[in-house]
């Protein structure tokens, strides 16, 4: 039994820990936060790309760090941890791993490396409306190489380079890149509860696409993928944040007096911390699970990553808003960082399947298992 | 990352599980429940830990000297696995070798551990952990039981209650107030008292599930010589703490059933197809799993040679209520048919409605869920302690 993170593994998280805390202060954050038209913190996204990061899992064949997804796993938990401003998941979770997973030796080659080095940043355009992507409502479409139609929200679409494209094509779905400053794509920045992540809507009409993989039709079944090995990724970052709200309510608690004492002391705060704890350590295992599956393709991925996911989903909202309801009046000001944990776990919680979506995955998941 | 065992751990195991398949049955898949009521439990639960001792798979974690295996703890985890696939019939000896003998190991005499640890780890003897009583449950050091010196001899007088096993246990660990006039930690005292006095009575409890599993135990002038106190007179509050610190790394599987059980009754039954049952199967198998897993975590810093860290102690906080959710959730789903309880009538043989009943006590045994709270929130989380206002006052002015 060897569950758990290898002494490399570990000390790459000390020293991912050590990097962010410096460079990605909470000043960091709010720059982004306080400024429309600053949509990343462009020098901490300058210094990650140095360092390689966004290339952890792509092989070195194509420019990465060749290191695997466990590494990556661990990238993510930090990110989380200090609300990392940055196109990071978009481009490294989404865009690089489809490529990897169905893009043709081709693509393989004109993307990696360069996602690789940061010179592109990929995003995942799929939604067009509330709820869960759809096949049969799907309105943009694919054909003779051209997409057409609107895509909102898109997390990053005012930064990325090139977008991965759901589209109607024929009677399917497919998969399409589209480089976002080719003819016909109009971005405009839009307003979310999670400033501090950019988010637009796209407009594509006749843009100039590439079918991901050389398969037509195949795009449901490929976003299925995508976005169980993304969510795991995520997953990680929700842990991260989780565990940082409760350190932050562990601090507060510890050194805020009423009636005499820290309100550390008292049971109401101690017994909501404890199950803040207990809400983590669950997402936590059920994310490592999800390590596991994602380093060793197991065929259990589907549930791994649905449970993990909804696990951490429930965690970060958890640890969020009691960390708030912790800090009291303090914690519903502005210059108190609490919110910004809790717009990013609203955001991490509905980005790419809400908990409810996630949550008939893992049930659909379950009954195929115990059917076969 | 990996869920393999190491050479020497798949070794250990193929050993373990050669032992088992050559000594007990396998699981019915279909029964899981024990039925501890047989008559004839108890004979064979004796004579499979004698079975098991012979073969040295007693106390793995034991020194050799004692009767123990010499093995390290993640062997004793890889037999607690390997043993509950079986039926083995454990129960009656987890609380004595669990937590008492311990007990006489580390405070009792060279004469205590030569007459009593081999009797107990070949199981001829049964022991019980006398500490709860009617107005000391969470807060135990408030206990009254009285131990009063007389000559060579201490006089007890007190009652006990929640004590598991009494009815058939040969000995038993009892702690006792022997200095009122201190605060209510500096004045106990730990003896090991012979269950076979005739100034002990054991009264079964009537549990609120129907069952009489648990005891009351009343002490009525009973001479306990001061050769067997565990430490010295006003410790026995230092003494209780290694007692409870012993308490076993918890291996066992779910108390009852999960969500595997209630799927398969929601399949049977046609409801799978309700959104918000869904919602809440997924919850379980996410709360099961994060269990699970997260004994592994454990399993692999024991594994490693490490401490497992404070992540044990979720446990539990998360089984017991989840039993009750998942029990409730089954009973509603059978509409008025989930009031049935005769196993011959009820849909699934009333695992459902036996498991609600039973819940109520789980979440209160061992620590209520509350007090297993104050622990995380001081002990993992470091939060200050509760207030204590009879903390400095001598007991009898409380």
């Amino acid at each position: 039994m060897d569950f758990d993170f290898s002494d490399d593994q570990k000390f790459l998280r000390d020293e991912a820990r050590k990097f962010l805390e410096a460079q990605c202060t909470s000043a960091v954050v709010r720059n982004v936060l306080d400024n429309d038209d600053v949509s990343h913190a462009e020098d901490l996204w300058k210094q990650v790309k140095e360092m390689g990061w966004l290339g952890a899992a792509i092989p070195e064949e194509h420019g990465g760090l060749g290191l695997g997804m466990l590494e990556m796993c661990v990238i993510a938990e930090e990110l989380g941890r200090v609300l990392a401003p940055i196109p990071f998941s978009s481009s490294a979770f989404y865009f690089a791993e489809a490529i990897k997973q169905f893009g043709t030796d081709a693509q393989k080659s004109a993307y990696l490396p360069k996602i690789a080095s940061g010179e592109f940043v990929g995003c995942l355009a799929t939604s067009e409306g509330p709820g869960d992507s759809d096949a049969a409502k799907l309105k943009t479409g694919f054909s003779s190489g051209k997409v057409s139609g609107t895509k909102l929200p898109v997390t990053d679409g005012d930064i990325a380079t090139h977008a991965l494209v759901l589209a109607k094509d024929g009677s399917g779905a497919s998969m399409a890149i589209v480089a976002l400053d080719a003819d016909g794509v109009t971005r405009t920045p839009i307003q979310t509860l999670e400033p501090t992540r950019s988010h637009a809507e796209i407009v594509f009409d006749g843009a100039a696409a590439e079918l991901l993989g050389n398969e037509v039709g195949n795009g449901m079944t490929q976003l299925d993928s995508i976005l169980n090995r993304a969510a795991i990724l995520v997953a990680f970052e929700q842990v991260g944040g989780a565990s940082r709200c409760l350190e932050m309510a562990i601090e507060y608690a510890n050194e805020r007096q009423a009636f005499g004492r820290p309100i550390g002391g008292y049971q109401a705060i101690k017994h909501k911390l404890a199950d803040m704890y207990v809400k983590n350590e669950v997402a936590r295992s059920n994310a490592y699970y999800g390590a596991w599956a994602l380093s060793t393709d197991a065929a259990e991925l589907p549930e791994a990553a649905a449970a993990a996911r909804v696990a951490a989903s429930e965690a970060f909202w958890f640890a969020s808003k009691e960390n708030i309801q912790t800090h009291g009046g303090m914690g519903f000001t502005w210059e108190v960082d609490c919110h910004l944990y809790y717009r990013r776990a609203k955001l991490l919680s509905v980005q790419a399947g809400a908990p409810g979506v996630w949550k008939e995955k893992l049930v659909t998941a379950l009954e195929r298992k115990n059917a076969a | 990352m990996n869920f393999d065992d190491t050479e020497d751990e798949a070794k250990f195991r193929a050993e373990a599980v050669a032992f088992l398949e050559k000594n007990l049955e396998k699981k019915d898949a279909g029964a899981g429940r024990a039925d501890r009521s047989r008559d004839d439990f108890l004979t064979r639960a004796k004579a499979w830990q004698k079975t098991k001792a012979a073969g040295g798979f007693a106390q793995i974690t034991w020194p050799k000297a004692i009767g123990g295996r010499g093995g390290t703890p993640i062997q004793q985890v890889i037999w607690n696995q390997e043993e509950s696939k079986f039926d083995a019939p454990t129960s009656p000896f987890a609380i004595g070798l669990g937590m008492c003998v311990p007990t006489v190991i580390a405070f009792g005499s060279d004469e205590h551990k030569q007459r009593f640890v081999p009797k107990a780890l070949v199981g001829d003897e049964i022991w019980c952990q006398l500490f709860s009583e009617p107005a000391a449950g969470s807060d135990v050091a408030g206990l009254k039981t009285k131990a009063v010196k007389d000559g060579d001899d201490w006089v007890i007088n007190g009652q006990k209650v929640w004590t598991t096993g009494a009815q058939f246990s040969d000995y038993g660990i009892v702690l006792t107030r022997t200095d009122p006039d201190v605060p209510k930690h500096k004045g106990l005292t730990m003896f090991i008292v012979n269950m076979k006095d005739p100034g002990v009575e054991v009264r079964p409890i009537h549990q609120a599930s129907g069952g009489r599993e648990f005891n009351e135990v009343y002490f009525t002038d009973v001479r306990i010589p001061d050769s067997d106190r565990l430490g010295d007179p006003g410790q026995g509050w230092k003494v209780a703490l290694v007692t409870l610190m012993n308490e076993r790394l918890a291996v066992g599987g779910s108390p009852g059933p999960d969500w595997k059980e209630i799927m398969g009754y929601a399949r049977d039954a046609g409801t799978m197809s309700d959104g918000a049952f869904r919602a809440k199967l997924a919850d379980w198998y996410v709360a099961a799993q994060g269990y699970k897993l997260t004994k592994f975590r454990s399993q692999t810093a024991l594994s490693k040679g490490e401490t497992p860290g404070p992540e044990n102690s979720i446990g539990k906080v998360i089984t017991a209520n989840h039993l009750q959710d998942i029990c409730n959730s089954a009973v509603e789903m059978q509409d008025h048919y989930g009031i049935i309880s005769d196993r011959d009538k009820a849909p699934a043989e009333a695992i459902f409605q036996e498991s609600l009943m039973w819940a109520p006590g789980l979440r209160i045994a061992g620590g209520t869920d509350e007090i297993l709270k104050n622990i995380i929130a001081e002990r993992v989380l470091g939060l200050p302690q509760d207030v204590r206002v009879d903390k400095d006052k001598a007991f009898s002015e409380m």
